[in-house]
């Protein structure tokens, strides 16, 4: 046995608290190393180019890298030494970086373990065995879920590729939250106007499969081949008869009588509804909680709208679908949540109508809107306005420490549109701090306050009523004192949470979230569309809170991944699979009930257990029980793994 | 020998959630006691009964197991696994007078760089109070 160990520097990170020399000193002692060097860079081109020449000049038949985490680099050890003509199975990683130099800060004693991790992963190389990836077909279609502007964008640029695309949307309509905008800041474009052109090239583009009112149920299998069951909520519409003519709505017994989610509770609906006026697909829905008909099964002497509706396009006997389709890769776009500010009691959110969220102020602005887009609250035209920001953001005690990163600038554009409709009113923004961070933001900001929206740095401490009249009480930290406003508008700069409904899907896709709960990419830097789960990408507010641009930036990143994905017949997979050694299985069968996913099969006739390859996706959960120890789980085998452990003792 | 004594922790850690919390304690740049040697399994029920006496009889002062919180098993549900094989190998500890403290198991998610950290602040802490494995010292002797 021939082992290369390289151990890198990595600049100083790992130098400056391990000594490589040591380790190397130490390993280079071990019988199966023949060669072990260190390298400032390992991962860099001349690195990869240092194992590759004792790879083929020294003969190794195994690789040891002692760097960061293989999380980060040991794909590309792993084709760095396959291109050398080495199997990459027979190549592994000490990570002496994230779990070492950057953790512990004395010297001797980092080296010590840096040292351990070492011989343990040269002890593991040596049992290491070639595994080779067998090839599996690529399903060439996508899944997008969520039909935001991050989900259209997405779904449009897979289809502009040529593949086809299913486009997930709960909701009656896609649109998302930027569907509920009138103006987008800092260009102050009409928002419908350049998206409701992508919503209607969604619904016309064959290869988009749009699937509203639908959800995802659940989803199996693995990168290039995933099998999703679809559930399509019924809508009581015959969608193929319907024109979106609304006499329906004009006619039911409840119009204008249940609060409308799309208008933030401001406007009303009726139970058959279209969310907004420009909704794709403009098709009527009826909303189960609240139709007569659907709850009590009678609605005066006949529902109202089978009478209007002279297409005969109700039908109150539809049931929920289920749909079921393979694609090849996933995107999530679940977008984001807006807080729900009647945590923060100080701010009386929910006991005063005048003490308004963001989202609810854009309807205010919306043409389409319950106010027709006149600045009207509660029917007054407000002239004394107090904005409020960070609210739900920034905030540890109610556990979002991030920052939302549109808050600041939506303000900036609200207060600005506040001002065009009402010239004479008087408009004061506290702030916290003022991120203006995007192109054009900063001068979007400085045009506001030229407007003579005032800023004072220094967050609301209460809302506050005394003689009908609101008052917000504050403290001006650059001034350093406190002080007091009357309002007759507050408006909540409230921040950015997940989706609620992106739960599921996280669970479903195993997604891990990071600190502030918004799903984690694969990398913070180099692969923010990418999740740790092959064949599953972000997109858009789902990642994080992000400005539309961002989002769309991030949405065409993610499709190109996609398409990276689906240009593919075949990719390889994964050989690190459980294998029985039927010569010592005793035909237990423990082993076949602790298998998720089903990939044992028992063979009657020769007593034994197998194990479907394609199917088995390595946990190792069944190695672990078998009490003759037949089963061998590939690239962590018990020997592999007692290897180890007796070194790092 | 005694004055240098330094607890011996090995840590058997899934790749999907604790392996990658370790690592963000570490890109967060963490500071935790370097009494633990971090062995990598793709899922926490990988980790058997043998593998944990193993690492006692071979001198371990303790063993952690980091996996997945409940729920969130990139393989559905070999966490739930990993906590039964785990109380199990308590009682058998117990029988091997090796004090069942010696065994934790933690669920750590791939963004709770903090919680690895400070679960190996106080591991440490614990194990040191705990002194020798009765079986490390024993090993000790043998050799
Ligand atoms: C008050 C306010 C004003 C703003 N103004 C601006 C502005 O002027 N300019 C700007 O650049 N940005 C603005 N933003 C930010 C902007 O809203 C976001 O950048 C953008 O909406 C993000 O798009 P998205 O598609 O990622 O998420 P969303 O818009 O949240 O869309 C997500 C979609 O996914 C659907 N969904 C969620 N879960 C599921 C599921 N499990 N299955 C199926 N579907 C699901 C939802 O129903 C929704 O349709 C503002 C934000 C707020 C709060
Ligand atoms: S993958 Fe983490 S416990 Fe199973």
């Amino acid at each position: 046995m021939k082992i290369g160990v390289y151990v890198c520097h990595c600049g100083v990170n790992i130098s400056n608290t391990v000594d490589v020399q040591k380790v190397i000193s130490e390993v280079s002692a071990l019988p199966t190393v023949a060669v072990c060097r260190d390298y400032q860079y390992m991962c860099s081109d001349p690195g990869q180019e240092m194992i590759a020449k004792d790879i083929r000049e020294l003969g190794l038949d195994r690789v040891v890298v002692a760097a960061c985490s293989p999380r980060m680099h040991e794909p590309t050890f792993r084709g760095a030494v396959e291109a050398a003509g080495m199997n990459p199975y027979c190549f592994e990683m000490a990570n002496i970086r994230e779990q070492c130099s950057w953790v512990h800060e004395d010297k001797e004693q980092a080296t010590r373990k840096a040292a351990d991790l070492v011989k343990s992963s040269v002890a593991r190389a040596a049992l290491l065995e070639p595994l080779n990836s067998t090839e599996v077909p690529v399903t060439h279609a996508a899944l997008v879920i969520g039909g935001g502007i991050a989900g259209i964008q997405t779904a449009l640029d897979i289809a502009n590729s040529g593949y086809p695309v299913y486009l997930v949307e709960k909701d009656p309509s896609i649109g998302g939250h930027m569907a509920q905008f009138d103006k987008t800041f800092p260009t102050l474009d009409c928002a419908a106007c350049i998206l409701t052109p992508k919503m209607v090239d969604v619904a016309r583009h064959p290869n988009i499969e749009l699937l509203t009112y639908s959800e995802v149920e659940s989803i199996e299998g693995s990168v290039g081949n995933f099998h999703v069951r679809i559930r399509k909520k019924p809508r009581y519409v015959n969608v193929s008869l319907c024109t979106g003519c609304g006499s329906c709505a004009t006619a039911c017994r409840l119009v204008g009588r249940i609060p409308s989610e799309f208008d933030m509770g401001l406007g009303k609906r009726g139970a058959i509804y279209v969310p907004f006026p420009q909704a794709v697909p403009l098709r009527y829905t009826i909303d189960p909680e609240k139709c007569l008909m659907l709850k009590h099964g009678k609605c005066g002497t006949s529902p109202k709208c089978v009478d209007a509706c002279d297409r005969d396009a109700i039908d109150f006997s539809m049931t929920e679908e289920i749909l079921e389709v393979d694609v090849g890769a996933i995107v999530v776009a679940t977008g984001y949540k807006e807080f729900d500010p009647t945590i923060k009691r100080e701010y009386k959110y929910g006991t005063f109508k005048n003490v308004m969220t963001g989202l609810e102020l854009e309807r205010i602005f919306a043409p389409s809107g319950p106010t027709g887009g006149k600045a009207l609250i509660n029917g007054k035209v407000p002239k004394k306005i107090v904005f409020v920001s960070c609210v739900g953001s920034r905030d540890k005690r109610i556990g979002n420490p991030y920052c939302s990163r549109v808050c600041c600038m939506y303000i900036a554009k609200q207060a600005h549109l506040l001002k065009e409709k009402i010239p004479d009113a008087d408009i004061t923004v506290m702030y916290t701090d003022m991120r203006a961070f995007g192109k054009g933001y900063e001068e979007f900001y400085e045009r506001v306050q030229k407007e003579g929206i005032k800023y004072r740095r220094g967050n609301a401490a209460e809302v506050y009523e005394e003689d009908g009249v609101l008052h917000v009480r504050a403290e001006d930290t650059l001034m350093g004192e406190p002080y007091e406003l009357e309002a007759d508008l507050v408006v909540l700069g409230t921040g950015l949470e997940p989706s609620d409904a992106a739960d599921a899907i996280g669970h479903m896709l195993h997604l891990s979230r990071s600190a502030d709960k918004f799903f984690l990419e694969a990398h913070p830097k180099l692969r923010p569309v990418d999740t740790v789960i092959d064949g599953v990408f972000l997109a858009g507010a789902a990642q994080g809170p992000k400005d539309i641009p961002d989002t769309v930036a991030q949405a065409s990143g993610a499709a190109s991944h996609v398409v990276n994905l689906l240009s593919k017949d075949v990719i390889l997979a994964e050989p690190i699979v459980a294998e029985v050694n039927t010569d010592v299985c005793a035909g237990c069968r423990i082993c076949e009930i602790l298998c998720p996913y089903d990939a044992h099969a028992f063979d009657e006739e020769r007593n034994v257990m197998t194990i479907n390859k394609a199917i088995c996706k390595g946990c190792g959960s069944c190695a672990a029980a078998c009490p003759s120890g037949a089963i061998a789980m590939n690239h962590f085998r018990d020997s592999q793994i007692v290897a180890q452990i007796l070194e790092v003792i | 020998m005694a004055e240098t004594w330094n607890p011996k922790i090995v840590g058997f850690l899934c790749n999907w959630c604790c392996y990658a919390g370790a690592d963000m304690a570490g890109t967060s740049r963490m500071k935790y006691p370097p009494n633990i040697r971090i062995i990598r399994v793709m899922c926490s029920s990988r980790i058997n009964a043998e593998m944990v006496i193993k690492a006692f009889q071979m001198g371990a002062d303790a063993v952690f197991i980091g996996g997945c919180h409940p729920g969130d098993c990139h393989y559905v549900d070999g966490n739930y696994r990993t906590q039964k094989r785990i109380a199990v190998l308590r009682r058998l500890l117990e029988h091997l007078g090796i004090d069942p403290r010696r065994l934790r198991l933690e669920w750590v998610s791939a963004a709770e760089g903090e919680k690895f950290a400070q679960t190996m602040d106080e591991f440490a802490k614990e194990v040191a109070e705990l002194g020798p494995s009765p079986l490390a010292a024993l090993q000790r002797e043998v050799l």
